[in-house]
């Protein structure tokens, strides 16, 4: 019992972590139309960025202040030099240009800071787990995980919902040319989407960083899953992102946890062992085919145009 | 018409050129250059490199040419690069191979065309085994034997129960197979990890935590053995449930681990400090030319396997056309090994020492690897009886 307690708090904490990659995908996929393969390089950048600023203040907290307000500065940078134009062009070009862009981080990144990885160190207070019931301690990093990852989803439906700015950016999603005869700052707007895109990226990446490594190339195998869970959520949906993130983190998690002992009842250990991972990492995908074939819209789809 | 004949008699004399000895020895060297994985390759070409300076650039009288190719980590890379350095750059001898999955897809292509194949790194048991060839040796290791090594310390230390914990792919089942053959306590429970994809451990270390188990092996090479001690470190069970390793700690991962690497032992064949004097001389002059970096196990393995080749190279005098004057003379191992102590037993590969290491804190304040003693002398790996060649 107290292991399915702990299990769950895993799936969470990487379903969470999903969410932040997701989130900012799904909010440029659905409401600027545009596919960014580059999104990953985004969440790599603001792993590096971290771990540099981290390395030069001296101050686990400052450095991260300083690489978000980074990776919001690339983003819009980046929206401006180089991916508005691509806007009015189809899906395919955008997937062949944005996909040019991450070769060109990784090899930026090779040139700027080497092929062998930065590490991003944690703080001391961070580093200790917490007993949060009794027979039951928890990494208190992959708790601080959890809670700012919670805060994060909070404010954005607070931004998109409520306030003036997410009313614009959920109309401009709908019917872009109206909002622009209407005498909003379209272009504008879509900038700032995208560079809280890419900052919620960035967020991804460098809360990411202390668990895993610094590394070139680090978005790219969970960028699959940030899609998996925006086609399962819903295109566009950020309510969908949320839910489809925490439900891929817990199967894949539950799934490498149970599986494997479910799998010795029926099989041979060796062969249960092998099998497992393998079965367990394609449950994911599994969900993925079902979803679409029983709900091709995504579970939970943003508001019909 | 005529043309078609002049092209077609100067294509033949083209093609038939490289069947005869060549003036260049011509090696191929399959390792990762791209991907998060690419420093090993990096280090491997660059003891590679280091070598050849040693040996003048010359084996046999001959220049040396070596031809670098990137396998991206995948087996089906791996086995085009093979193929395309046998059959169009026809290189004498085929070296490096970091993983065991990559090594198992080339295998056949080396042996078929009874190209020599030096494995510096990547030691699957059936290579050692069944797969065994004529053609194919080894520098580095059958993968079993490290992580024996490693479970006979461990009966030393008097651990009773452990719970091991290794990527789902070739090498990690022999990782994992190797440990369990020689530790003589209760093996609690086993878990793989999806490979190379799965880089977060928290449901393994949940396991293993809640499984009551007095230690935990772990085989996670590259930079996923960083992250499983940034996240075993952050688990803070190292009081409870000390770490023992096989390939997880080198000097690649060091500088990343950090103070997270302290007091986790490890297995090894190879360690920088070891006392010989070709040892002495590879770690004083790698660091020389490469400023800033360190060697590794994979580099050793890979100078290694320059100086088996040369060694071939210079017996025949060149003459790259006699196959089995050079493998009579390489089951020789007639050269000075970086790790002192070397022979081949009847399925090429080593017959050598393992010796325990551990970090420590220099008086600069630097990590580094150490040799603390011997684990096991002499140590065959046990796949060898199942080799047909005697």
């Amino acid at each position: 019992m107290l292991v399915l307690v702990e299990q769950s708090l895993n799936g969470l904490q990487f379903g969470l972590l999903l969410f932040l990659l997701a989130a900012g995908l799904t909010l440029v996929f659905g409401i600027m139309d545009f596919v960014n393969l580059a999104h990953g390089s985004l969440y790599m950048m603001g792993a590096y960025f971290a771990a540099t600023f981290v390395a030069w203040t001296g101050s686990f907290v400052f450095g991260i202040v300083l690489a978000l307000g980074a990776t919001l500065l690339l983003g819009i940078v980046l929206e401006y030099v180089a991916l508005r134009h691509l806007y009015g062009r189809d899906h395919l070009d955008q997937v062949l240009a944005t996909f040019g862009l991450i070769l060109f981080f990784n090899d930026a990144v090779r040139l700027i800071w080497g092929p062998a990885g930065l590490a991003l160190p944690l703080p001391a207070w961070l580093t200790v787990p917490v007993q949060i019931m009794p027979g039951v301690s928890y990494p208190a990093y992959r708790l601080s995980i959890i809670a700012v990852a919670l805060a994060v989803a909070a404010m954005l439906y607070v931004v998109v919902m409520r306030t003036r700015i997410g009313m614009l950016i959920r109309a401009g999603a709908s019917n872009r040319e109206m909002i622009g005869a209407l005498g909003i700052n379209i272009k504008l707007l879509f900038t700032l989407v995208f560079g809280l895109g890419a900052a919620l990226a960035g967020l991804a990446g460098l809360m990411q960083a202390p668990i895993l490594t610094v590394q070139i190339g680090m978005g790219e195998n969970i960028l699959i899953l940030a899609f998996v869970i925006i086609v399962i959520g819903g295109i566009g949906s950020i309510r969908g992102a949320f839910l489809a993130a925490i439900f891929v983190g817990m199967i894949d998690t539950l799934g490498r946890a149970f599986l494997p002992d479910l799998l010795r009842k029926v099989l041979s250990s060796a062969a249960a062992s092998t099998a497992a991972p393998a079965l367990s990492s394609m449950l994911i995908y599994l969900l993925m085919a079902i979803v679409l074939v029983v709900r091709p819209e995504g579970l939970f789809p943003a508001a019909k145009r | 018409m005529k043309t078609a004949f002049w092209l077609a008699g100067v294509a033949a004399l083209a093609l038939a050129q490289p069947a005869f000895a060549g003036d260049t020895i011509k090696i191929g060297f399959v390792s990762t250059f791209s991907g998060p994985t690419a420093v090993i390759g990096n280090d491997m070409r660059n003891s590679f490199e280091l070598a050849l300076d040693h040996l003048g650039r010359k084996m046999g009288g001959k220049p040396v040419e070596v031809i670098y190719e990137d396998d991206g980590q995948k087996p089906d890379v791996g086995k085009q690069k093979t193929e395309k350095l046998i059959q169009s750059d026809k290189v004498d001898f085929i070296a490096g191979y970091i993983w065991s999955n990559v090594l198992l897809a080339s295998l056949k292509t080396a042996v078929d065309a009874k190209t020599f194949l030096i494995s510096a790194n990547a030691g699957p048991s059936q290579l050692a085994g069944e797969l065994c060839s004529p053609y194919v040796f080894s520098t580095s290791w059958q993968n079993d034997q490290t992580p024996q090594a490693m479970g006979l310390y461990m009966n030393q230390k008097g651990v009773k129960s452990v719970f091991l914990i290794g990527p789902n792919y070739a090498a990690g089942k022999d990782m994992l197979a190797g440990v369990k053959s020689t530790f003589k306590g209760e093996v609690v429970g086993e878990e793989y990890t999806v490979w190379p994809s799965q880089l977060d451990f928290s449901a393994e270390l949940t396991k293993a935590k809640n499984s009551k188990a007095e230690s935990i092996f772990v085989f996670y090479p590259g930079a996923a053995g960083v992250q499983f001690l940034n996240q075993y470190a952050q688990a803070g069970i190292k009081a409870q449930m000390p770490l023992y390793t096989a390939f997880t700690v080198d000097e690649l991962s060091l500088p990343l681990q950090k103070d997270n690497a302290i007091g986790v032992p490890g297995a090894q064949e190879w360690v920088n400090d070891l006392p010989n004097a070709e040892n002495k001389r590879f770690v004083e002059d790698y660091r020389k030319k490469y400023t800033g970096l360190r060697p590794t196990y994979y580099g050793a393995q890979a100078y290694d396997a320059a100086q088996l080749i040369n060694s071939a190279v210079v017996a025949v005098k060149g003459d790259t056309d006699k196959k089995d004057a050079m493998k009579a003379e390489m089951e020789k191992a007639n050269f000075k090994s970086l790790r002192g102590p070397f022979k081949y037993g009847n399925n090429h590969i080593p017959i050598q020492n393992f010796y325990l290491q551990d970090v420590v804190k220099g008086a600069d304040g630097e990590l580094s690897l150490k040799t603390v003693a011997t684990i096991v002398k002499d140590d065959q790996d046990r796949f060898h009886d199942k080799c047909p060649m005697k």
